[in-house]
């Protein structure tokens, strides 16, 4: 019951401070599950991202089901899911009944002005703190930086990059 | 009654058929809740996006609470907050537990071998796409910067640099 009520807290804190949608979230993830609770490991947390990038849906909340579910099933499951998404809904709500008007305010605008460019970093550090379970050979290498490209300049579908790098995996370590 | 059942479907189609989250469910919503339904004008549409990407928490989420609320109040919020995480929540669940039986076949091991580094990639190419409507001016960069060294030299929590690069924000700008 208290890891339950735990899980709900970390992902609440969570949900209530990624600014700026799912990957934003891996970060903040990372720290609390795998860092500081050491609840699933890099790779795992890798694969929990995969999974909740290959089903529809928000891929914090997703994630966010995964791990919830990996510590404590079902249970955990729904904690880890409302924890994340409880805060924007609440959020929103206050917003949309007594607050549109000041969001559009200057101060609010600068705030945001300064929030944006932090978040780019933090989506970065998610990248150094998860390669540390991946092996490092040529082959991840490619990996890395042709889902990058395929993504970045082709605008491939996420799920195709998945599906295709599962697919040379398999192939590819079934040898070795 | 009619119109909170509406809401709960239409955004449980919304929830059902977005792949990649966020970004990627944004034209979806407006189609629904825009053009077919007719529930909000294009000028409250830009209102919701435009305060969903300053507020946390996933962009979907939030659009679907503040579009259930301009709809129909409060239990229109419930409605189509529910109806967007629904499905996928059932997926993920019925996937957790399908995968914990067959994860340590050497088969399924490979497959996740392959596909770690490439999310790696993935999450590569979010921080571009942010970055490219985030880091405008050197001031900017620098904040980017700083978080940066903050979080992996100075071990900084990720929240603080947040709350930090905020009041940053208000004074520089």
């Amino acid at each position: 019951m208290k890891k339950l009520f735990k899980l709900f807290i970390i992902f609440f804190k969570i949900g209530a401070f990624t600014f700026g949608g799912g990957y934003a979230m891996i970060p903040l993830i990372e720290e609390e599950i795998v860092r500081v609770n050491k609840w699933v490991d890099q790779d795992e947390f890798l694969d929990a991202i995969a999974l909740a990038q290959s089903i529809p849906g928000i891929l914090a909340v997703n994630t966010a089901t995964y791990i919830g579910y990996k510590i404590y099933g079902l249970p955990g499951a729904i904690f880890a899911t409302l924890g994340a998404v409880l805060p924007s809904f609440f959020i929103i709500l206050i917003i949309v009944m007594y607050f549109t008007e000041t969001m559009r305010s200057p101060g609010v605008q600068r705030v945001f002005m300064g929030i944006r460019p932090a978040v780019v970093a933090l989506i970065l550090t998610a990248v150094f703190k998860l390669k540390k379970g991946i092996p490092r050979n040529a082959f991840t290498y490619i990996l890395v930086f042709g889902s990058f490209l395929l993504v970045a300049i082709l605008g491939v579908h996420p799920i195709f990059i998945i599906i295709l790098s599962g697919t040379l995996g398999y192939f590819i370590y079934r040898r070795v | 009654m009619k119109i909170i059942i509406d809401i709960f479907f239409t955004f449980l189609k919304i929830g059902a058929f977005s792949f990649g989250g966020g970004y990627a469910m944004i034209p979806f919503i407006e189609k629904e809740t825009v053009h077919i339904n007719g529930w909000l004008t294009s000028m409250e549409f830009v209102d919701i996006i435009a305060i969903s990407q300053m507020t946390p928490g996933p962009i979907a989420v939030n659009s679907s609470t503040f579009a259930g609320y301009k709809i129909a109040k409060i239990y229109g919020s419930i409605a189509g907050t529910t109806g967007v995480v629904l499905i996928s929540f059932v997926l993920m669940t019925i996937l957790s537990k399908s995968l914990n039986s067959v994860k340590d076949s050497p088969t399924v091991k490979n497959i996740f071998k392959g596909i770690r580094p490439a999310v790696l990639g993935l999450i590569l190419s979010a921080a571009l796409s942010v970055g490219k409507t985030a880091i405008i001016d050197l001031k900017s960069f620098l904040i980017s910067t700083f978080v940066f060294i903050a979080i992996m030299k100075l071990k900084i929590h990720p929240i603080l640099t947040i709350v930090i690069s905020g009041v940053i924000g208000y004074i520089v700008y």
